[in-house]
């Protein structure tokens, strides 16, 4: 099951949006066979009967109260980003080639 | 407010009279200790975290505790404490007090990278609300700390900025992902840290450097403003040098935040009273069979159990218990935690903040983002971003990440099992005192290994404690015992911990870090990581 292949871990970074090298790609793929094997331990005993605990202290519908509080002014927002114009935050062309 | 024409009345920094201590003496004081004499009005707040900002330049370069030291802002604060308190202001007994903040936690105008490259020169907007609440009690902030990059690591070691070295030995790890904080308070730069604990990053740091840390009840601590790792699992919590000042601590950062949906409403008893009243006759105290085992370090158990033995003798009764899912918890937790992470980095998308790496010729917004990406993260963030969105992929979500989160029911099964025949369960903190610089970089699994004690508090959300048991026989490095209380029984292990530290201290005859070594007399090292 955790027979990972070269072509799986650059699907995933891919997915992931990170543009690993051939070389990052090769050695990743041998720690992650070697992880997700220690890992599968799990199956061992989560049987169907256990339920899954997704948070640790659950809380039901929290919501704040529906008024106008303070928030970042637009220029500090703004501040951080690597490229603005002023009031937006400016990046390079959404659509690629094959749109 | 304070009255300007106040501060020319009175006794300035340099001028506060014979029962002015030295610098060197004023970094050995505890917070507890320094609060009274600010309040006594027998030092300044500037002469403190002046003390403390000489005791950062002398031994930071060989340390480095810090990330970025905010040494004008911490002097600008100090003077405007000092200002108030001689104003008559009434202010909160820890004004004045220097506080260290892991980076994890963004601070408004000062620079914040959560360890990472991809954050490098990002100064914050707003503050993380433990921060502002101590902010808000006059702390004074002397910097940022070090850490692995956004938390993941054992060791510090994957910070971008290079390792933090243990105050104890220059050539071992801190601890990790919180080495920054631990290493920070061990070596006297400051008396009190900020921390965040996923997996242990609270807890190990303080087991390896002869401090003290808490991860408190998951919630109990604001999270807003916590640069996320693993929402489900993150907790904030004080680092510090005592029991007492960790709870002077945790009493400012606590309580309900309607910033963080997950913080909890409750009304909090004061950790400092439960300090106070600090007694263990009577108390249950359960020893995990199956983190009582032989790949405990010998110093490390032979520690436990003569703590134990104390604790026996002051009136605790000890009992051992069975928690069987302890040992499935690294597996659970190595699916959860990528699995958060992974989601959580997304919004690293050179848009917003920090870097943006464009290739070679321009490219999509995607590709920017790829580019970036792989450029401002290190190894062990791109392994588990890897590994969370893996776990989390269409065909194998049932199988890991879904059969993880049945684990964390299990694991929670236990604690509430071992919780009905005793009151806190007991465990050394971490297998091994602090492995060398280097030792466990190349191997993923055995670091992760590292944290089998701490993970399973995480998954339940219980709060755990971790505080100086001594010094192992074979190689002389600190030792920590780990306490774990049931969820919103945080002031359960501020009694259980300040009785162990108060026998300890009388067996000692003080605390244990007036054993580490004097840090002035070591010799710089090579290649300093600055």
């Amino acid at each position: 099951m955790s027979d990972i292949t070269a072509e799986q871990v650059a699907h995933l970074a891919h997915l992931a949006r990170i543009a690993l090298t051939p070389h990052e790609i090769e050695h990743m793929t041998r720690e992650l066979g070697q992880i997700m094997s220690a890992v599968e331990r799990v199956n061992e005993v989560a049987t169907p009967d256990v339920p899954p605990t997704s948070h640790p202290i659950a809380l039901h519908n929290v919501f704040r109260a529906d008024v106008v509080g303070n928030t970042l002014t637009t220029a500090e927002a703004l501040a951080g980003a690597p490229e603005a114009d002023g009031t937006r935050f400016v990046v390079s062309a959404i659509l690629g080639e094959e749109q | 407010m304070s009255c300007p024409e106040a501060s020319g009345t009175l006794a300035g920094s340099g001028d506060s009279g014979s029962g002015n201590p030295a610098a060197s003496e004023l970094i050995r004081l505890t917070a507890a200790e320094l609060s009274a004499q600010l309040v006594a009005g027998e030092v300044s707040a500037v002469d403190v975290t002046q003390a403390h900002l000489d005791r950062i330049n002398t031994v930071d370069g060989t340390v480095h505790a810090f990330l970025h030291i905010a040494h004008e802002r911490a002097l600008t604060a100090a003077a405007d404490i000092d200002r108030r308190r001689a104003a008559g202001e009434k202010l909160h007994p820890l004004a004045g007090v220097p506080l260290a903040i892991k980076d994890v936690l963004t601070t408004r105008g000062m620079p914040t990278t959560a360890g990472s490259r991809i954050l490098e020169g990002w100064i914050p907007p707003y503050d993380a609300t433990s921060v502002r609440r101590t902010l808000d009690a006059g702390m004074i902030p002397l910097g940022k700390t070090n850490m692995d990059e956004f938390a993941m690591g054992s060791s510090t070691e994957h910070s971008a900025y290079g390792p933090t070295r243990n105050p104890w030995d220059l050539d071992r790890i801190p601890g990790g992902s919180g080495g920054g904080s631990a290493a920070a308070v061990a070596a006297f730069e400051v008396p009190l840290a900020l921390g965040s604990d996923t997996g242990g990053s609270i807890r190990q740091p303080a087991h390896v450097t002869g401090t003290v840390g808490i991860k408190p009840t998951y919630g109990a601590v604001s999270r807003y403003g916590a640069i996320a790792l693993a929402s489900s699992l993150d907790q904030i919590g004080p680092v510090s040098r005592t029991v007492l000042d960790a709870a002077l601590l945790h009493d400012v950062i606590a309580g309900h935040d309607p910033h963080d949906s997950t913080s909890l409403p409750d009304a909090w008893p004061s950790m400092v009273e439960a300090v106070r009243r600090a007694d263990v006759a009577g108390l249950r105290i359960g020893i995990v069979r199956q983190l009582d085992s032989s790949s405990v370090q010998s110093g490390v158990s032979t520690r436990f159990h003569e703590a134990l033995v104390l604790l026996e003798k002051n009136g605790a009764q000890i009992v051992e218990v069975d928690a069987p899912h302890f040992e499935h918890a690294i597996a659970a937790y190595y699916l959860i935690l990528p699995a958060e992470a992974s989601s959580n980095l997304a919004k690293f998308d050179s848009v917003r903040f920090g870097l943006r790496v464009t290739p070679p010729g321009g490219g999509t917004v995607e590709q920017v983002m790829a580019a970036t990406r792989e450029a401002g993260f290190g190894s062990e963030v791109k392994r588990r971003i890897i590994l969370g969105t893996y776990a989390l992929s269409s065909g194998y979500y049932d199988a890991y990440y879904g059969s993880a989160q049945k684990v964390r029911t299990l694991v929670q099964r236990d604690f509430t099992a071992a919780f009905e025949k005793v009151d806190v369960l007991a465990t050394p903190t971490a297998p091994t005192t602090a492995f060398k610089l280097g030792e466990k970089l190349d191997d993923p699994m055995s670091m992760y290994l590292n944290d089998v004690a701490t993970i399973p508090a995480n998954l339940a959300g219980v709060p755990g404690i971790s505080v100086p048991a001594g010094l192992a026989p074979e190689d002389g490095l600190p030792v920590g015992i780990q306490f774990l209380a049931p969820a919103r029984e945080d002031a359960r292990l501020y009694g259980v911990g300040a009785a162990l530290e108060r026998a300890l201290h009388a067996q000692w005859g003080g605390p244990l870090l007036a054993q580490a070594p004097d840090l002035t007399r070591m010799i710089p090292l090579e290649g300093g990581h600055r």
